[in-house]
């Protein structure tokens, strides 16, 4: 039926690389890369992706949850959003723009930060100024975020009150600690820089850019949201 | 994270040291074997809730010694209250579904062997993945601690329906505090879910060895990636929505609870919340949890069949689109839980529609097995009498499920024991043989050492019998409209069906006696048991290239290169009837 001479079917040796000289199907001792892929794809690229899609499904769950909760009774509770939200939209969305200034030198020198260069210790300080300032301005955010919340309790709305500020407060929240992880994320960019020998921090400074541009943007489809669903007309 | 073969080898140093080596581990092996002691743990004491719950269905008055050590409110004079019994369902079922049925199967089998059968020596996130089983370990410790303070356990059932498990402390015993740490546990839980889900498609997408292409992968790693896909969707709407529960609880919002609510002669402040909208968002979650539970097992026995069936599995191509069909309708059919609940009857029609078209993957897979039992000259050790098992039940099982997907004989069936019967088969009951086949056929991998096939083969003819007599009868209870979730049927119109109860009461604790077999083969093979070969099956797929048990870097530093699929079996090549994947033989396609 089968014999070891006859030819492979076609497709059988198909994405096969150097397979070594009889070597049972092992290589020894050869750097061999441990991936299918080139080596530029990191694992942390393609888990980025991933740990989006479940955020993501996360706020699809909410987003609906208010959208029924709205139509079940007649209380939703129409209120004023706290101005404050549009300055905070607005600083949130200059971190963006911060961050890919950061990630300008980055993109000039494709050597600069690459895993593969080792001992390229070269940090231009506008990247390092530049991270600050993106860091700074989502503290800012959060502080902002905080004040809003202030400014609704003084108005006696809170948590419980009504099932609108009950979602807002949700919301927020959960945003907003997302927000303190992707601020985590970045310190930790700034620490690996910050390391004098074999700091290769541009697949850090990706994903962590990747997900900070993904909650500014989720900050921008929430406030539409809250505008549109629990803004007093 | 690094993953130049620098760092990888730098990082794969074995740990010194009991701590990093057992307990804090970030070794995809020590962590799934961690995982599947958790189920352990969990399935004892969810077995040991249920012979409790069916003592007393079968014998309402008995006595059940040391039961007020464990509760005194909820068993005053050893007779368990009413409130405890649902208390005891609550708790069989949650630490039944999450602790057993997804953590054995998908996070314990998968995290050991996913990577191997990959070709990685380690997970893409490894100290993601020892946080993952911690969390989970932590969800497990709140559960539990839910039985020593307060009012004990929730009883609202692991489905916890509002507003029973939304107002508080008004509603009964186990309602207050009890229903609180429930809903932490399971919030904990989905943190640990959704950093494994995370794990497990990330090292599939990127950490495939040389040749090892999509198509090449054994089915069994196929199944855990589906299932992660699932479980990342699914986990990610009911972390949510248990945080939605607890605000209600805590800090009195009105997410679920309605208005005008009057709970135990109490008239309780909340405004317009919708029950049904809890039920929508745990069955969005929950009906996914069902193939979260069941696929792995779907790709345990796809991989273990061919092997003692000595060919190739028939249609695997086949088999790996329908685990993706199942994956992407197990989001369509959520409703068909619900058409009592009050629900728009045209929306019962709309799930019904897609729940019957899910059972045509499902059936091609179960027809693709049989036809690759036909004709085959089977070795029937313990391991393929469980895969066959499995295909028994879950049949079985299945054939109920089309009586309950319509609408109207749902509405008459909903809520009794035929439902009992059905997902304990279907889901329960073949997860468990997926999971024990899984454990015959690896334990030698993981432990080196082989199990007992005697007392194997013991365990399984008792427990295949056994769980036949145990939920075969449900069916009839549940036609003769025998409501579930009630403590006794001692003086109403069901009395007349105690003897039946009785008997399935018996079955049960022999049943659950006969596991103790199981338990007992488990720790002798594991330090008695004689010694494993590297490939003592002579299976093809990766984890049986490396030694028994592999190294702490799985391949000793070599770097695998895969030449063929995992289904070749039942060809001719220096090595007997089957090639191995990494193998560089040139064989003809059979």
């Amino acid at each position: 039926m089968a014999s070891t001479t006859s030819a492979p079917p076609p497709g059988m040796e198909r994405d096969l690389g150097p397979t070594g000289e009889g070597g049972g199907g092992f290589q020894h001792g050869r750097p061999a890369p441990v991936s299918t892929f080139p080596a530029a794809v990191r694992p942390s690229q393609t888990g980025i992706w991933v740990a989006l899609a479940a955020i993501s499904m996360m706020f699809a769950a909410l987003t609906s949850a208010m959208v029924i909760r709205q139509g079940a009774a007649r209380d939703w509770g129409h209120f004023e959003l706290p101005g404050i939200l549009y300055f905070n939209t607005l600083i949130l969305l200059l971190s963006s723009f911060s961050l890919e200034m950061a990630r300008l030198p980055f993109a000039q020198d494709p050597d600069l930060g690459r895993e593969e260069s080792r001992g390229n210790g070269r940090r231009p300080a506008q990247v390092l100024y530049w991270l600050y300032a993106t860091m700074g301005l989502g503290l800012i955010f959060v502080f902002g975020q905080l004040a809003a919340w202030r400014e609704l309790a003084a108005q006696g709305l809170f948590l419980a009150t009504t099932p609108s500020s009950s979602f807002f407060y949700v919301l927020t929240a959960v945003h907003g600690v997302h927000l303190l992880g992707g601020i985590t994320g970045l310190a930790y960019v700034l620490h690996r820089m910050s390391r004098s020998t074999g700091s290769r921090p541009r697949t850090a400074l990706g994903v962590a850019s990747v997900y900070w541009h993904f909650m500014d943007g989720l900050w921008v489809y929430l406030i539409l949201l809250m505008m549109t669903r629990m803004n007093v007309a | 994270m690094d993953s130049s073969p620098q760092a990888v080898a730098h990082h794969h140093a074995p740990p010194q040291g009991f701590i990093r080596k057992y307990l804090f581990s970030v070794d995809h092996k020590v962590i799934g074997k961690q995982y599947y002691g958790l189920a352990l743990l969990a399935v004892c004491i969810g077995m040991v809730l249920s012979w409790l719950m069916r003592i007393h269905l079968g014998w309402a008055t008995a006595h059940i010694p040391l039961l007020e050590k464990l509760s005194p409110a909820g068993a005053p004079g050893n007779v368990m209250t009413p409130e405890y019994y649902l208390s005891l369902m609550t708790m069989h079922a949650t630490l039944m579904v999450f602790f057993v049925l997804t953590t054995a199967p998908f996070a314990g089998f998968g995290n050991y062997f996913l990577p191997i059968q990959v070709g990685a020596d380690d997970m893409a996130f490894p100290r993601m993945n020892m946080m993952s089983f911690w969390v989970t370990f932590a969800a497990f410790v709140v559960l539990i601690l839910s039985f020593f303070i307060g009012d004990g356990p929730a009883l609202a059932g692991w489905t916890s329906y509002a507003p029973l498990s939304s107002v508080g402390a008004v509603a009964g015993p186990g309602q207050g505090t009890g229903q609180t740490l429930w809903a932490l546990s399971i919030a904990i839980f989905c943190v640990g879910q959704l950093l494994g889900s995370l794990n497990f498609i990330t090292t599939t997408l990127d950490l495939r060895t040389r040749g090892m292409s999509l198509a090449r992968m054994p089915l069994s790693t196929w199944a855990w990636f589906v299932t992660s896909v699932i479980g990342l969707l699914a986990f990610a709407v009911l972390l949510p929505a248990c945080g939605l529960l607890v605000l209600d609880r805590v800090a009195g919002t009105s997410f679920f609870n309605p208005a005008g609510l009057v709970v135990n002669d109490q008239a309780l402040p909340h405004s317009g919340g919708s029950p049904l909208l809890w039920q929508h968002l745990f069955w969005f979650f929950g009906h996914p949890e069902v193939y979260i539970a069941i696929l792995p097992g779907f790709g345990i026995i796809s991989t273990i069949l061919p092997v003692f069936a000595r060919k190739r599995l028939l249609g695997s191509r086949a088999v790996i689109g329908c685990m993706v069909a199942i994956g992407f309708l197990s989001y369509m059919v959520w409703g068909h839980h619900m058409f009592v609940s009050g629900m728009n009857p045209f929306s019962a029609l709309l799930f019904s529609v897609p729940t019957l078209i899910i059972t045509i993957p499902a059936t091609i897979v179960v027809l693709l097995w049989l036809g690759t039992l036909y004709g085959a000259r089977m070795r029937l050790s313990t391991p393929a009498l469980f895969c066959v098992g499995f295909i028994s039940v879950f049949i079985t099982g299945g054939l109920s499920g089309f009586f309950l997907a319509q609408p109207s004989l749902d509405t008459y069936l909903h809520a009794t024991y035929f439902v009992v019967a059905h997902f304990h088969f279907v889901m329960a009951v073949a997860a468990m043989f997926g999971i024990f086949a899984g454990t015959y056929f690896w334990f030698p991998k993981m432990f080196g050492r082989m199990m007992n096939e005697t007392l194997g083969k013991w365990h399984f003819w008792l427990t295949f019998v056994g769980v036949y007599s145990i939920f075969m009868p449900m069916h009839y209870l549940g036609l003769a409209g025998n409501v579930r979730r009630y403590a006794a049927f001692t003086d109403n119109y069901l009395a007349p069906l105690i003897p039946v109860h009785k008997f399935i009461t018996i079955a049960a604790l022999f049943t659950g006696a006969a596991q103790l077999l199981f338990l007992y083969n488990v720790i002798w093979s594991r330090f008695r048991g004689p010694k494993a070969t590297d490939n003592p099956w002579e299976a093809t797929t990766l984890e049986w290239s490396t030694s028994s048990p592999p190294p702490s870097d799985n391949f000793g530093g070599r770097h695998l290169v895969v030449h063929h699929g995992p289904e070749e079996y039942g060809v001719e090549s220096s090595s007997g009837d089957y090639v191995m994947q990494v193998s560089p033989e040139k064989v003809a396609a059979s």
